[in-house]
């Protein structure tokens, strides 16, 4: 298996970020985050493990610009990243965030159509996104008339159409059954490939982590920090076929021997 | 007849035919009730032969009208505002959940002596009565936006102006609605039942008028325009929730 050619440069770089919350209705404040340093390369598959409740979704909220850290500071294409979400960031949520009153074609050009580009240019984008997620047949359906899985195709190409350069997804096939994740996931790496942007893929599925990702950081229980990064070494041309190989297997239990003690921290 | 429809529509049918028997039979006393053919007749009688008929209708169309539009814009207003501010809406919680509980009709005699005998009190009674549900299902329909609809529009980068008008009221519209359609009702009440008890003009007022002169007929055509507008109205509202709630629940 050869390793693929990543290019080197540092797309995303945290530097000792923390998130504290503070104190509210009774609550004392919670230290839910770091303090982390990462940096993530321009182009690569980027995969985050952790038990549940470790700060995982706050991470990628703070790379997208929705929540500010507490201490340090996290950049992106060099820039630091404030209060608001940074042009050329793309975010896919685990909750259903398609929007129920418009169409499937409503939704993926809505970002579009806010931001005032052009009707034209509007359409060739939304026929490509909508083309590329398999949703032809259910341009003009509702969300209401899709199944869980399709939803959350509406909205990848809702993130799609907007070339982001970096993407961010939040354990977005949380919902979904297991052999639907593994199409799904699949999709993903297609869509990697061919749109050449970075990905963050939050998870609490090992496989997914370990299929996805050309890297792996695992968290620890709360406050969330990396106790280990682990490279996948994978293809870059990969599909859910490598879940039968025995280097899969070695990758899983490695992740879960790192995590089961976390995992028990959590629990408690 | 298997669609529920028909079944309805058999059961008001059967019901309005045995009125007729009921009256055209002797069982209920014509100074009670008409039946319902000569209400009808009644009606269509004051619609082209009465010149009264039109002035007062429109008077209380126009109030009704007035009134719904001081419910639903300012409680629209109102509601955001207090959704904007806990405290208040701390504050003004046990005032919201009891507001119905409180006959606000008491309070019609201290509206003629701030505004008159006229529209105005009339206007004001309906909009005392319809706005109170359009803040509570505004503040409702707020707190039911999913929050995952705020980030996405975040990461879009829209407006604060974008966000609410694309995102949040088209995410409030079910709930608005239904606060909408309670507001237009408790308006229609106010209006109507505030011409009942004193008023220059109005439909209300000529029901009142009717009924004290023994004019069964009369007051029976008013009553049924009134439940005809009032259905109408209704049959509107509730096609347009129906097609929302199709659309947003169909799986």
């Amino acid at each position: 298996m050869s390793h693929q050619a990543i290019d080197t440069e540092i797309h995303v770089a945290l530097r000792g970020v923390t998130r504290v919350y503070p104190a509210h209705s009774g609550q004392g404040e919670v230290h839910a985050l770091g303090p982390i340093d990462l940096n993530i390369r321009r182009g690569e598959f980027f995969g985050v493990v952790g038990p549940s409740g470790c700060g995982k979704s706050t991470l990628l909220e703070t790379v997208a610009g929705l929540v500010r850290p507490t201490t340090g500071t996290a950049t992106f294409e060099g820039r630091e990243i404030g209060g608001a979400v940074p042009d050329g960031i793309g975010v896919v949520f685990q909750e259903d965030a398609s929007f129920p009153w418009l169409t499937v074609e409503g939704n993926v050009a809505f970002g579009l159509r806010r931001a005032g580009v052009e009707a034209g240019e509007i359409a060739r984008r939304v026929d490509g996104a909508i083309e590329f997620m398999g949703l032809s047949g259910f341009r003009r359906a509702y969300p209401s008339q899709l199944s869980g899985g399709m939803r959350q195709r509406v909205c990848i190409a809702r993130t799609l159409v907007m070339r982001p350069r970096l993407i961010l997804l939040d354990e977005p096939f949380g919902a979904l059954d297991q052999q639907t994740r593994l199409l799904m996931g699949e999709e993903l790496l297609r869509l990697w490939r061919d749109t050449g942007a970075t990905v963050v893929l939050i998870t609490h599925s090992l496989d997914e982590a370990a299929m996805l990702s050309d890297r792996v950081a695992v968290m620890s229980s709360r406050p969330g920090r990396f106790i280990a990064t682990i490279e996948t070494n994978w293809p870059r041309e990969r599909d859910s076929r490598i879940v039968s190989e025995a280097a899969f297997g070695q990758l899983t239990s490695e992740l879960w021997t790192l995590l089961r003690d976390e995992s028990k921290k959590a629990l408690t | 007849m298997k669609h529920p429809g028909w079944w309805r529509l058999a059961i008001v049918g059967g019901a309005v035919l045995a009125l007729e028997l009921a009256c055209r039979g002797g069982i209920i006393d014509r100074v009670t009730m008409v039946p319902p053919s000569q209400m009808v007749v009644a009606l269509v009688r004051m619609m082209i032969g009465t010149p009264w008929f039109w002035s007062d209708a429109g008077a209380t169309f126009r109030n009704i009208g007035a009134a719904i539009v001081l419910s639903i814009v300012p409680g629209f207003l109102i509601g955001l505002m207090v959704h904007a501010l806990p405290r208040l809406r701390a504050v003004l919680n046990p005032v919201l959940f009891s507001y119905y509980s409180v006959p606000t009709f008491v309070f019609y005699p201290l509206l003629i002596v701030i505004f008159g005998i006229g529209p105005a009190s009339l206007i004001v009674m309906g909009a005392m009565f319809g706005i109170v549900a359009m803040i509570s299902a505004t503040l409702v329909s707020i707190d039911r936006i999913p929050r995952v609809y705020g980030k996405a529009a975040r990461v879009m980068r829209l407006s604060p102006w974008q966000t609410a008008l694309r995102v949040q009221l088209p995410a409030a519209t079910p709930h608005l609605i239904t606060g909408i359609k309670l507001a237009v009702a408790y308006s229609v009440i106010g209006v109507i039942a505030g011409e009942f008890i004193i008023s220059t003009a109005g439909l209300g007022r000529r029901l009142t008028l009717s009924y004290n002169g023994f004019d069964t007929a009369t007051m029976y055509g008013l009553m049924l325009l009134i439940f005809i507008a009032v259905a109408i109205v209704n049959t509107v509202l509730q096609g347009w929730e129906t097609r929302v709630h199709r659309r947003w629940y169909r799986a």
